[in-house]
């Protein structure tokens, strides 16, 4: 799966009940607006969820899509990541066919990703490989000489870049 | 205070002074329905679940309170679906509560099992499932906060049964805690001063007032406006009655049934001014050709109606009423009444093109032939001035809106975004008991009054004295009206029959005063019969022509330039 051309990534934060996803799932589809991916999990705050949306842009003009998931209830906050001002990443485990012969230019090109060996079969091995969205589409690519047996991304979570300035004092609480 | 999950419910619900409820029980609702007997609310049995949604919308359009159903789980929720589904088109705020099986049950394909909130999610502004009874004082005020607030609409509350039978400490929660949930109410002054200025530049300007006029209360605000600067006012489908029909300044409704005028002056004007309306594509026809030389102030509290379909010059999230207000200082401080520019050409254009296009039938004055708009007229002349219109949907409900003269708020009720036929016997029946005192006429079709007749049983029954005039046509007319123009005539399973059922026989096994209308003559004195009732539900059914169509109209997915007149207005104002 190659990264689309044009994407935006939400942020979206939301109260951690039952159903959120499905709400915002379901606005999506009944707007005709196409997710890319979509990955969800608490917050540091248990009582929050953030869900992180990766948007076909082609599909909906963004705006109306913030707009429209902002008036589902449970959503509290939603970020807008330009992926030029975000830090994105995304995990992949992938079981690639590995028989003898071929197992370590796989392992090699494993290092060269700075992936994992997490499992290892007689002719198979399964890879984790956790990075920016791109690097992942990349191993892909390459793995495919290899045959791909089984392949998972877990679509992309992305918070803000930060700003780079010189670094200001903070009061330390608690220390 | 120990309670039990139903108990603390019908609790909650007097603590939201709810009055009046409208619903049907079963099994799974059960437990709710027996302290409805020692609870001052009152409750209506309806026959059919969707009479009940559709009676709380009634109830809440007319008295601008939520209005509240209650049914069992499984089919009595998925018939309740449509009225939701019209709610949240329009805007409504009404509180559904429906039961559900055992929480211990959900999941298993239980009798009378249904995924409601998964049902009703796209069609609710919110929906709750709760799974614990200490939680049902806090839903409940949260659900009506939630529907009243903001852009109202409609919300559900399905409570399983055992969680209704449970036990629970009452309490009753000072606040709502709805994180994500913070409608905006207040314009922003920069966008309020230049909505003023650009107001006080344009030379053709014209309200363009929708139903958020009525949901904000916001008509006194309005006619403040008018009254300052003289900009002419078109009140949509939903707007009725947001702004007097008598008032010189009032063009009526615009769209694709609206009049000449009023559409015309949508198209023609400079400054295209918003107010609560949701530029629909009945009103704006084919969207790249509406209002091309306007500049936009769009007012809505809802931030995504603004840019959804025209991008606004001045786009303003906010309450109507207060935005409204807040323009009418803005535009006082910027010299009020004097520095308004002189707009005599564009109100004389206005008025020309009123004399010239009028909305226009013809009743032959011999013969049997009674034309639609004529009962209508004739209704609308001997009915008390208070009287609150209902409408169903088709031609009945387009004729309804262009020749009653509305006068006052919430006088008129209808289906608008969803086009509910069978809509306006039950909500008649929930206007009357929100407005007890005023005349409540509903103007049905013949097609529409076959799909929920059962409630006049509901309303013979309670005493709820509504009146139906039944424009019987025997054709699903509007249906008609297309095939004729655009299938060249050829009708494809329109034709209903005027006999079968009989109208009258069957109002007066409702419990109903039945007559019968075959003629212009009969007309008159039918009316004031109805008009002399109050102790039973009248049906009137109308035998009217069955050729006559709703003119103007501009076709589907047309430019409004293209709007078509009666046929012997000839060819309008191209």
């Amino acid at each position: 799966m190659p990264a689309p051309a044009r994407h935006h990534t939400l942020s979206v934060l939301v109260e951690n009940k039952a159903g959120v996803l499905m709400r915002v799932a379901g606005l999506f589809a009944r707007r005709g607006f196409n997710i890319y991916s979509l990955a969800v999990a608490p917050t540091d705050d248990e009582r929050f969820s953030r869900i992180t949306i990766v948007l076909d842009v082609e599909s909906a003009p963004l705006e109306q899509v913030t707009k429209q998931l902002f008036k589902l209830i449970p959503v509290v906050k939603i970020s807008e990541l330009d992926p030029s001002s975000a830090v994105e990443r995304e995990l992949m485990l992938a079981t690639i066919k590995a028989e003898p012969a071929a197992r370590g230019q796989v392992i090699e090109l494993v290092n060269v990703f700075e992936g994992t060996i997490v499992d290892v079969g007689h002719d198979e091995i399964t890879v984790m490989l956790a990075g920016r969205p791109d690097k992942l589409d990349d191993f892909e690519d390459l793995m495919r000489t290899y045959e791909i047996v089984e392949l998972q991304r877990t679509g992309r979570v992305a918070l803000p870049k930060l700003e780079r300035q010189a670094p200001r004092l903070r009061s330390v609480k608690g220390a | 205070m120990k309670l039990t999950g139903a108990q603390a419910l019908i609790k909650s619900l007097e603590m939201q002074e709810v009055e009046v409820l409208f619903g049907l029980p079963g099994g799974a609702i059960l437990p709710v329905y027996d302290p409805i007997i020692d609870s001052p609310i009152r409750h209506i049995l309806v026959r059919h679940e969707q009479g009940a949604g559709h009676m709380a919308e009634g109830y809440a359009q007319v008295t601008g309170r939520p209005g509240v159903a209650m049914v069992t789980s499984g089919p009595a929720a998925t018939n309740i679906v449509t009225p939701l589904c019209n709610a949240y088109m329009d805007s409504t705020p009404i509180v559904v509560i429906t039961g559900q099986v055992a929480s211990t049950a959900i999941g298993t394909d239980a009798f009378q099992e249904c995924d409601t909130t998964g049902i009703t999610m796209p069609v609710t502004k919110h929906n709750w499932l709760i799974t614990d009874a200490q939680d049902i004082p806090r839903v409940v005020k949260e659900a009506f906060h939630v529907a009243t607030t903001g852009r109202p609409g409609p919300v559900l509350v399905d409570l399983p049964k055992d969680v209704a039978n449970a036990p629970m400490d009452w309490y009753w929660p000072d606040i709502v805690d709805l994180p994500g949930y913070k409608p905006t109410t207040r314009g922003h002054p920069r966008m309020i001063r230049e909505a003023a200025r650009l107001i006080g530049e344009s030379h053709r300007p014209v309200i363009y007032a929708g139903g958020g006029i009525l949901k904000a209360h916001a008509a006194e605000a309005l006619r403040e406006l008018v009254d300052m600067t003289g900009i002419p006012v078109v009140t949509t489908l939903m707007a009725r009655g947001a702004f007097p029909d008598s008032h010189e300044l009032c063009l009526g409704m615009p769209g694709m049934h609206g009049n000449y005028t009023a559409v015309t002056s949508m198209q023609k004007c400079d400054l295209l001014i918003a107010l609560g309306s949701r530029f629909d594509d009945r009103v704006t026809g084919k969207v790249s050709a509406f209002a091309p030389d306007a500049k936009i102030i769009h007012v809505d509290i809802d931030p995504a109606e603004l840019n959804k379909v025209k991008r606004p010059d001045v786009p303003i999230v906010g309450d109507c009423r207060l935005v409204i207000e807040e323009i009418n200082k803005a535009i006082r401080d910027q010299g009020g009444t004097e520095a308004q520019p002189d707009r005599s050409a564009w109100i004389d254009q206005l008025r020309t093109w009123q004399k010239q296009y009028p909305l226009h039938y013809e009743q032959p004055e011999t013969g049997n032939t009674l034309k639609p708009q004529f009962a209508l007229e004739r209704l609308r002349d001997n009915a008390p001035d208070d009287t609150i219109l209902v409408a169903g949907v088709g031609q009945h409900q387009m004729w309804s809106s262009q020749y009653w003269r509305f006068e006052e708020p919430y006088t008129w009720v209808n289906s608008g975004g969803l086009g509910t036929m069978g809509f306006a016997v039950p909500a008649a029946v929930g206007a009357k008991v929100g407005q007890p005192g005023k005349t409540v006429w509903a103007v049905d079709g013949d097609g529409c009054f076959q799909m929920t007749a059962q409630e006049l049983v509901t309303a013979a029954t309670e005493r709820i004295p509504i009146k139906v005039a039944i424009l019987n046509n025997a054709y699903l007319g509007m249906v008609r009206q297309w095939q004729e123009l655009f299938y060249e005539e050829r009708y494809s399973e329109v034709y209903l029959s005027p006999h079968l059922p009989d109208y009258k026989m069957w109002a007066e096994a409702m419990g109903c005063e039945g007559m019968r209308v075959e003629s212009p003559e009969e007309v008159d004195a039918a009316i004031d019969k109805a008009n002399g009732i109050d102790d039973r539900p009248v049906v009137i059914d109308f035998r009217v022509d069955y050729r006559e169509k709703v003119y103007p109209m501009v076709p589907a997915g047309g430019s409004n330039d293209d709007i078509i007149l009666d046929p012997s207005q000839g060819e309008g104002g191209r």
